[in-house]
């Protein structure tokens, strides 16, 4: 009995834990997506049969007018040399169907990027840095880094996510295909974008814009959780840390290295904004911005030496001794 | 090359300024030569040589995407192999080939005997020379004193703040910058050049309205080099100051701004694919009608069209910029202007396929390469129409998309039509004509290899594989495409081996072209081949579009129909 | 196929046209034409860079504290436009004395404008604290007023140049066009400085 209720548990868990890995576009799972989707398929449409009429054309011409016989036939063709009205002809047909673009590109610009917000929207905050994504949510004063959880938007209850685009370094590009197109992160700016995802699961998405080294490795994961699991992650992230005395020393090891420079961890010492936010590092699935799984062994080499993970991270070799690292890692595993 | 008659010539025919060392000929009279002729051939050949390099790098590029968390490349390694790959192909493939064609065939076309400032000339083709060897110095000489570097890593597009001192260390960005603030000062003198050589030196007889739209073209793309160019040598003096002075155009942490880059960047960097491909719509435009037996179709509607082209391209260029965060009027203002663009382009398609309507087409290898081109340039021509829809760009922006769009205009369009270009006119440089054979190989081994690269590339982009990444995890739907892709290189490698194999075979061994192979109807085909020094005994006089034409059918000459 | 190497064939096959003679524009003012054109994108970009960041510098000093009008200059620089036009008109009528007075002139104010800007950069960098790095107005004043005066400097390479050669009596009444050309690209230096001081010492001076 208690078995089939945990079955049944991790099943629904599952179902709602659904990773969509291929990051297709023509899969859109939230309005604006879908509105894009939308254009897509008009724009395919047209230049599939625009494709389809001047390949014909071609091939027909080069099949119908190729020269045959053995290439002694010197007789020249007639000269033809222009003909005002068939000129006319395909000058005005690609203007009438660059009109329509005009127009449908036109409204769906203004439809997806001046879209009025509703008060209620989810506001976020993305900070881009060379290598990793800083996630702000304002509306619930807490920091995360790499994973955006978001929720669900339905018929019944429509929650949009309105997120502004920041970034500290470089220029990003904030993309996750599945929910919605590009938008970049520039240095003194603010870019703005919104999502309303219409099925649960975990979307990946990239880092669209050259930022050096690693920026293959800056990948992005959104999760999409009903309204009431939402609700329940913010908990969790909102809950006041705890140092688990069994790992003091651990603690101890990390508030006396410069990871505190770098990091922040809520109620701590540790206080630096030059990295990740770990207060609540074990509620991330993966580390180094989808680089690895979070798991004992990653979180191991990655505090031992960041650069076999992530070559060029800019974290680095801190150059701790083997049981410093176990210490640290027994401390990390406990911030959840 | 042969030039049997030199002697008979009094000494005003022969070009200014052409100085001869006391070996003449051979490697040193390359050095010495303001002959327009060899300087296009120098050209030629120098971008061939770059091609293959970059080419490599391309392949480099492909082995490490071959399979996901391939370890072939280091991550900085494979950032510089794209950028110099990208950098390259631009600047030190593209530029000089298509600048060796006009500067060899430009005066022959024109009926003149050398181009305006020959020795202007000669100085374009050494600083673009010395700017290719700055660019390819930086692996031995970035590494400065700070250590870090080597070669530049930045993109070809470079953004800022990417490029500022705190984000790129060491010399690498600044031979990126120098070397390509060089190579455009070349690139101006020559362009200049050919204007005025176009405009002050044609043969009697010579209107505008005569002209070759071989020539007609490069005087669009001249003009459009003059003014495109100098944006870019602006934003690099800038980069340089900021660099090298501490100034702040593009440093953001002093009120600089990373987007104006972009702008400057792509005012430039847009009519730059036009002034690459215009040229080889120059090439299309004189292989077609001779291989289809008919004068081109709608002359001043094609000369229309491309100037056209060129006057909308100055104003289409932050559809490069659609991501960045513009208005929604600046966005819809830029989707518009660039979707016009498809209206005179689709003129030109058109045009060409009136003048092979109707023909008697021969399928020789230049006009195998330009069907090739007319096909595969519709498929880039509209995927590019595709990335102007701003939102539907939102979405390809900057994803293996876009690296699909660009090499299918680039190689299926520009890099085609040189190749026809070269089978075409080879006969007339050399004096031999390519072996038909191994020209065969090449047509089909590379088509196959291209498409095998680069038509999956489309499929990576839609399922979200951004570009510039030197690796990606397994179970994202990328494997295969990025497998196939990488399949289909060695096909082009051998495509490309067949090509120089065949000049360099036909040099020496191929069947004797004699002035006039093909049958065609511009000038350069009335002198000899190869031409002499002096390009023509007399100049002529031309009296029509196609003055071969007239002489080989005086009964029905053109300038009655013109 | 056929051999066409001699191209009188053609001569022969055309007829004769109507037209009297055959004409083209001279190359030299093709070519400073077209170096003109292209000199103007250059500049043009320098110019929206500055005009960009007007009002966008983070800390001072703003143009309107430092820049002062440069009345002189401008007045020396926009004469040396008619004295160089009379320079060659005097070169026209081969009135060699008249031409060196004018040449001379030209050149002397030519010198005064960089004179003055010498000054101006020094008291600004001296006195102010303005360089190129200091923000984003230094940058953009450095180098959009730093891009004319070396247009300035080849300038008098170039009537220097013409100066010391005409004395030596290098310079022939048949190269009288040579002559025109550069006092075209001194004229053009000429318009960019009014380009430059009504961006830089009025718009942005006033923004
Ligand atoms: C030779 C070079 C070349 C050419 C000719 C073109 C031609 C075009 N390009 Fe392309 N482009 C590049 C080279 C080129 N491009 C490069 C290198 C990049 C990437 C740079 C980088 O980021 O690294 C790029 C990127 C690029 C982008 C930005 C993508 C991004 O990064 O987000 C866009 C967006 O609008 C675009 C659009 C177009 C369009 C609309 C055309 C049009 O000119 C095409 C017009 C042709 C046709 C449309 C086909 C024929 C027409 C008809 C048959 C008529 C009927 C058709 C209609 C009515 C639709 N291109
Ligand atoms: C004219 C332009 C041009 C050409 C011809 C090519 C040709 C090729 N390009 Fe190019 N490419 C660009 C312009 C071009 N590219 C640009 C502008 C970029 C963007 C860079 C950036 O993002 O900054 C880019 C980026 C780019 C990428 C994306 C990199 C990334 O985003 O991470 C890839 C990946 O597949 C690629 C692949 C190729 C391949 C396989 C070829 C092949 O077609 C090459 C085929 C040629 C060879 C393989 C030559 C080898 C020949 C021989 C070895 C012959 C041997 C013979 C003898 C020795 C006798 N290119
Ligand atoms: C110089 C600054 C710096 C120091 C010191 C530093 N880090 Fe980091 N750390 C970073 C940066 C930057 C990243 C993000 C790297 C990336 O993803 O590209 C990071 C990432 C991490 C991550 C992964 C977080 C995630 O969610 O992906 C962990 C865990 C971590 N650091 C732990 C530590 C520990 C433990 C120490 C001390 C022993 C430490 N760091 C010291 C800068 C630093
Ligand atoms: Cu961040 Cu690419
Ligand atoms: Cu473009």
């Amino acid at each position: 009995m208690a078995c089939m209720l945990i079955g049944l548990t991790t099943a629904i868990a599952q179902s709602d834990s659904t990773v969509h890995e291929v990051a297709n576009m023509f899969e859109p799972k939230s309005t604006p997506a879908e509105m894009i989707h939308e254009i897509s398929l008009l724009v395919l449409l047209i230049c599939g049969v625009i494709f389809v009429i001047v390949t014909t054309l071609l091939v027909y011409t080069v099949l119908r007018f190729r020269r045959r016989g053995s290439g002694d036939d010197h007789e020249e063709p007639p000269q033809v040399y222009g003909s005002t009205q068939i000129e006319l002809a395909w000058t005005v047909l690609p203007i009438l169907i660059t009109v329509v673009l005009i127009l449908v590109t036109a409204r769906t610009i203004g439809e997806i990027q001046d879209a009025e917000m509703p008060a209620d929207a989810l506001n976020i905050r993305v900070v881009g840095h060379q290598w990793w994504w800083e996630v702000h949510y304002p509306d619930y004063d807490f920091v995360t880094a790499n994973e955006i959880h978001i929720p669900l938007s339905s018929a019944t209850e429509r929650r949009v996510t309105h997120v502004a685009l920041e970034s500290a370094d470089v220029i990003h590009s904030f993309w996750v295909p599945q929910l919605n197109g590009k938008t970049d992160l520039v240095p003194n700016r603010t870019n703005h974008l919104w999502l309303e995802p219409t099925s649960t699961g975990t979307y990946l998405g990239n880092c669209a814009e050259y930022c050096g080294t690693q920026h293959a490795n800056m990948q992005l994961r959104v999760i999409v959780h009903p309204p009431d699991e939402f609700a329940e992650w913010v908990r969790t992230q909102q809950a006041a840390p705890t140092v688990d005395p069994a790992v003091a020393r651990g603690y101890d090891t990390f508030v006396s290295n410069s990871c505190v420079n770098c990091h922040t961890v809520n109620g701590t010492v540790a206080d630096g904004v030059f990295g990740p936010d770990l207060t609540k590092l074990m509620t991330r699935q993966t580390i180094g911005a989808g680089v690895a799984p979070n798991d004992t062994a990653n979180l191991r080499s990655w505090v031992r030496d960041p650069q076999v993970l992530k070559p060029g991270a800019l974290m680095p070799d801190m150059k701790l001794l083997d049981s410093e690292v176990d210490d640290i890692v027994a401390y990390l595993q406990t911030l959840k | 090359m042969a030039t049997t008659t030199e002697e008979e010539i009094d000494i005003e025919l022969s070009p200014p300024g052409e100085e001869k060392g006391v070996l003449t000929g051979g490697i040193q009279s390359l050095f010495y030569t303001v002959d327009h002729k060899k300087l296009g051939l120098m050209y030629i050949g120098s971008g061939l040589i770059f091609f293959v390099i970059a080419g490599l790098m391309a392949t480099a590029i492909r082995i490490q995407l071959a399979i996901p968390k391939n370890d072939f490349l280091e991550p900085d390694v494979f950032n510089r192999f794209f950028t110099m790959h990208g950098t390259a192909m631009v600047f030190y493939v593209g530029m000089p080939i298509i600048f060796g064609f006009a500067n060899y065939l430009i005066p022959l076309m024109i009926g003149a005997r050398d181009m305006a400032f020959p020795r202007l000339n000669a100085f374009g083709f050494w600083m673009f020379f010395f700017s290719a060897c700055l660019f390819y110095f930086s692996y031995l000489g970035a590494e400065g004193l700070y250590g870090a570097g080597s070669a530049p890593d930045v993109g070809w597009f470079a953004y800022s703040p990417l490029t500022a001192k705190a984000f790129s260390r060491g010399h690498s960005t600044d031979y990126w910058t120098l070397s390509i603030l060089l190579g455009g000062i070349g690139s101006l003198a020559t362009a200049l050049n050919i204007l005025v050589t176009v405009f002050c030196f044609r043969c009697k007889g010579m209107t505008l309205g005569r002209m070759p739209l071989f020539v007609w073209l490069w005087i669009v793309v001249a003009f459009l080099t003059l003014i495109a160019l100098p944006p870019l040598s602006a934003c690099q003096i800038m980069l340089t100051l900021d660099r090298y002075l501490g100034a702040n155009f593009f440093n953001t942490q002093a009120g600089g701004s990373a987007v104006l880059w972009q702008h400057f960047f792509w005012i430039f960097g847009h009519p730059e694919v036009y002034i690459l491909i215009l040229p080889g719509f120059a090439i299309a435009s004189e292989v077609i009608p001779v291989f289809s037996r008919k004068p081109i179709f709608g002359y001043p509607i094609m000369v229309a069209a491309s100037v056209m082209i060129a006057f909308i391209s100055l104003g289409v260029w932050a559809h490069h910029m659609f991501t960045v965060g513009m208005t929604s009027l600046g966005n819809t203002f830029f989707a518009i202007s660039t979707m016009i663009i498809a209206v005179p382009t689709g003129i030109k398609i058109f045009n060409w396929l009136g003048t092979m309507y109707g023909g008697k087409i021969r399928l020789d290898l230049p006009m195998m390469f330009c069907i090739a081109f007319l096909f595969q340039f519709l498929i880039a021509g509209l995927t590019g129409v595709m990335l102007s829809v701003a939102p539907f760009n939102w979405q390809l922006s900057d994803s293996y998309f876009v690296v699909a769009h660009f090499h299918y205009v680039l190689i299926g369009g520009l890099l085609f039509t040189l190749f026809a270009g070269i089978y075409y006119w080879y006969p007339k440089a050399i004096g031999r004509m390519l072996n038909h054979k191994l020209g065969l190989w090449h047509f089909w081994l590379f088509i196959f290899g291209f498409t095998l690269t680069f038509a999956p590339q489309h499929v990576s982009g839609i399922l979200g594989m951004p570009r510039r990444i030197f690796t990606y995890d397994p179970g994202r739907g990328w494997e295969i495409w990025n497998f196939i892709s990488t399949v289909g290189v060695p096909f082009q490698i051998a495509g490309v081996a067949c090509l120089v194999a065949n000049m360099i075979w036909s040099y020496f061994k191929g069947k004797k072209a004699g002035d006039d192979p093909w049958d065609a109807w511009t000038l350069e085909w009335a002198t000899t081949s190869p031409p002499a020094e002096y390009n023509f005994e007399k100049l002529p006089v031309v009296r029509s579009r196609r003055p071969l034409w007239d002489l080989k059918h005086p009964e029905d000459p053109d300038w009655k129909h013109e | 196929m056929s051999e066409l190497s001699d191209v009188g064939m053609i001569n022969q096959s055309v007829p004769p046209e109507e037209e009297a003679e055959w004409k083209l524009p001279s190359f030299r003012k093709v070519g400073v034409i077209l170096l003109i054109l292209t000199e103007t994108a250059l500049f043009t970009i320098f110019v929206v860079a500055y005009l960009f960041y007007i009002k966008k510098s983070l800390n001072g000093p703003y143009p309107q504290d430092v820049l002062e009008l440069p009345i002189l200059a401008t007045v020396a620089l926009l004469s040396s436009s008619i004295t160089v036009v009379i320079a060659e008109r005097a070169f026209m009528k081969n009135a060699r004395g008249t031409f060196h007075l004018w040449w001379g002139l030209t050149m002397v104010l030519g010198l005064f404008f960089l004179g003055f800007t010498a000054h101006e950069w020094y008291t600004l960098i001296y006195r102010d604290g303005l360089t190129i790095a200091t923000n984003v107005f230094g940058s953009t004043f450095y180098a959009l007023v730093g891009l004319h005066a070396s247009h300035v400097i080849i300038g008098l390479i170039l009537l220097g140049l013409v100066f010391v050669l005409s004395l030596l009596g290098h310079v022939k009444p048949d190269q009288a066009e040579r002559i025109e050309m550069i006092s075209w690209y001194w004229h053009f230096v000429d318009v960019v400085w009014i380009v430059v001081f009504i961006v830089v010492y009025i718009i942005s001076r006033s923004a």
